[in-house]
Parts: C-alpha cells; structure tokens; sequence
C-alpha cells in the first residue's frame, strides 16, 4: 500500500486550502483543473474529493468531483462537465484561472477504486465524463508499470466531446458516438447496448472487475446488461452521476 | 477562514426556507441516483422483509403481506452526502413502528441488509417514533427499481445512504456493527444538521 487513504485510516481530513495550478480546457464543455494541496498524502484511483467555493460576500457552495489524476501524480486534478443550470461547475470550467484559490476535502470513497495490486482484466465503461475516475485507473495502471490487462469503452455525443482524447490514445479504448461520427469513421456509432458489451469487453469466462461511470440511465442500462452477459454481480461496481444542478 | 475564490457568486435563487437546507447542502429537483453496483432484479413473488436478531420472535412478510399493513405517505426533506437536497418529496409505504409492534427487542442497533449485499447501520431509536418507513411508492407512483424499488428503507433525517435501497432485513443487534459505506470512510451517524458526512466529522 502507498500512504493514500484507505479503509485502515479512521478520519477524514478536513478542508484544505488549493490553488490551481494549471488549467486544462479538455472539450469546449469540459476544464481539467490541477490543484496544489499542500501535504496531499496521495489517493487512490478512482477516488473523489469535495470542492468547496466562498464568494467574497461569504457565500458557499460545495459539490463532490472524481479525482482524475493518478496516485503517483502526486497531486489532485479534477475535471468538470459544464452544466448550464449549476452553480459550481460553469464557474470551475469557464471563469477559474492559473493562482485562484478553492477549498478541497478528501480523498473520499473506498468502493470505485481499483489498485494495481487488484490485477485485472479491467473492463471500463464510461459515458462522457464518467470517464474521469477510469482514466485515474488507467493513469495509475500506466504509471505503476502494471501489467493487467485494461479496456476502456468510451460513449461520447461527438469526437468533440471526448476528454483525454490525446491520452487515450495509449490504451486499449474502443469509442461510440451517438449523436454525429467523425467522418469517414467505420466504429460503433450508437448507444453502448448488449451486442456492443459481448464484442468489447472481456468475456465473463476471464472474470474482468467492471467498472462503470456515466449519466443514471447510461449505468443502469450497461450494468444490466453486464449481468445479462454473464458477469457476476460482485465483479461490476457503479459510480453515477445526474443532472444534480452542480 | 475559508479563502475567497475569485469572481465566485452565488447563482442560485435563495432556497425558500433557509432552515430547511442543513449546511453545505444545495437544492436540487432531480432524483440523483447513487449506488455501488448493478440495480437487482428481484420478482415481488420472491420478495420478503424480516425483523431478526435480537428479537424474542422474528418477524417475516411477503410483498403482499407488506401491502395489507397500514400504510402511511410521509412527505419530506431528503439529504444526499454527495450534497444536494430535495425538499417535499411524497413516499407511501409502512411504518418502522408497526413492522415492531409488540415486538420484544433486546438491542439497541439495527443492521438494514439489502437485495445486492448492501448494509447500514443505525441506532433502534432512529428507526421508531415516526422516524423511518419501509416505502414502497414515491411521488403516486411504484418506487422505481433505481431508487430502490420494490421497496427501500427511508430514514428522511439522516444522510441518504442510511436509507437503504432494495431492503430486505432488519437485523436488530446490541453493539454498533458499520455497514458498506460506514467501513469505506462515511459517517457512522450521519446527521446533516451535524454535517456528518465522513470519519471524524
């Protein structure tokens, strides 16, 4: 085990001060922000943390983001999705700059991770940016020197909309665009359905750890059909985000 | 102190009663969904709810045994960890009250098990006197299998996550036992008012 924090500590730390570090405009909906936490004792992959924001007339607001940055990055970084009605997340995609200062709390969360020493196959399933905890997985698969087998299925609206698209470009991912493919394109050009799961991911026989990220309906639909395909339950965890105002 | 964050303003309306939102939370109209795994498939024919443990007689029913209780719609606040709140949500299902009535209990916790492996944990006291329900509709309708249907544990004044999905078992227990969440860093409370979310607070 590394120093992140895990089941064995018994107290979650309080907020801490971060400045960002580096902005990074991922899709033109989608900012990844690197955080300087002095003393972050490190996470595990797939964690998250909460962000909290004061205003100058003293208002607060706080929401929970995936920690998208591997455990041996040494730093948090999260990545958000603008959601045109929220509070929180059009500030920290469009306004935040290089210096601005947050409040972060955490790592939080022992259940949707994965550690190297978990081995694979690792089958993951993101839609849009649920993708952002499995790339901390893969980042953390690449950077430990792992040798488990990985695969990432990313459902994105368009090429567009795909976060990481560069570092991705290093693994074992197989893309699906519902809404426009890019031209020319000859791949999946639909919504991740039953068919799609019994041709991309490893088989039930080969017992992958499932991992699932996405809108409600994107995780219900892909977990049921996992189970259909054989997977046992045990091996496929969730993690789901909505609509939520943030 | 908090530092400022730069060129943040609050954009959201004031809620409409302030002292209905504990701190850190925000308002939300949609029903976020969180849970860790796949949703069960669980036929009402196969379905049942038990009292067990620490108990001088268990207790058993089945889906239709559940319906023919009284049944009650409680409407209230609920409060996600994750923070977002819901204010005014309509239930319909049974009291934790009636679920024990006459029942001789000898502990003072209850484990909740759920369809799926699932557990939580809370004091006895925070399941009786009108505080928690076993509810089986949401907003007029069959709670959905997401939201935890066919039935869920509702406990509306602590954390959404003690309000367990797909329940099955109340096992009443003498000593604290922490549950799925309460052994991965959440609160072993979890009381919004007290801001309880994880270990420590």
């Amino acid at each position: 085990m590394s120093s992140a924090t895990g089941a064995t500590e018994r107290r979650i730390v309080g907020w801490r001060p971060a400045t960002v570090r580096e902005v990074i405009r991922e899709t033109p909906s989608a900012t990844t922000l690197i955080l300087d936490v002095p003393a972050w004792r490190g996470h595990r992959a797939g964690q998250h943390a909460d962000i909290r924001l004061t205003a100058e007339d003293g208002y607060r607001a706080q929401r929970s983001y995936s920690i998208a940055s591997a455990p041996e990055d040494g730093y948090p970084s999260i990545t958000v999705e603008r959601l045109d009605d929220g509070e929180v997340s059009p500030y920290l995609v469009d306004d935040a700059q290089v210096g601005d200062e947050l409040e972060i709390r955490g790592p939080v969360g022992g259940w949707f991770v994965w550690d190297t020493q978990d081995g694979g196959p690792l089958m993951l399933v993101a839609g849009g940016s649920g993708v952002v905890p499995l790339r901390s997985m893969l980042r953390h698969r690449a950077l430990a020197g792992s040798d488990a087998q990985a695969r990432l299925l990313l459902s994105a609206r368009t090429s567009d909309n795909v976060i990481y698209r560069d570092e991705l470009g290093g693994v074992d991912v197989t893309f699906t665009y519902t809404r426009a493919a890019p031209d020319g394109w000859t791949g999946y050009a639909r919504r991740v359905d039953r068919d799609m799961l019994a041709e991309v991911a490893f088989p039930p026989a080969e017992s992958p750890r499932v991992y699932i990220c996405g809108p409600t309906a994107f995780v219900e639909g892909v977990a049921a059909d996992f189970v259909a395909l054989g997977h046992h339950t045990d091996r496929i965890r969730t993690e789901r985000f909505g609509a939520t105002g943030g | 102190m908090s530092p400022i964050t730069r060129g943040f303003r609050r954009r959201q309306e004031e809620p409409p009663e302030g002292n209905r939102l504990p701190p850190g939370q925000y308002l939300t109209r949609d029903f976020p969904v969180l849970s860790a795994g796949p949703t069960p498939d669980i036929p009402l024919d196969e379905w049942e709810l038990s009292v067990t443990g620490a108990v001088d007689a268990p207790r058993r029913w089945s889906w239709d045994e559940l319906q023919a209780l009284p049944k009650e719609q409680p409407t209230v606040d609920i409060h996600c960890v994750t923070s977002w709140s819901k204010l005014d949500t309509g239930w319909e299902g049974v009291s934790v009250d009636t679920l024990l009535d006459g029942l001789d209990v000898f502990g003072a916790y209850v484990v909740v098990r759920s369809y799926g492996g699932y557990t939580t944990n809370l004091p006895l006291e925070d399941m009786t006197d009108g505080k928690a329900w076993i509810a089986y509709g949401y907003d007029g309708a069959p709670l959905e299998p997401e939201h935890g249907g066919p039935a869920r544990l509702l406990v509306p004044h602590l954390y959404f996550w003690k309000s367990a999905k797909w329940v099955t078992e109340l096992e009443i227990v003498e000593t604290d036992e922490p549950g799925f969440w309460e052994t991965l860093g959440y609160h072993d409370y979890g009381d919004p008012w007290r801001e309880q979310r994880y270990w420590g607070d």
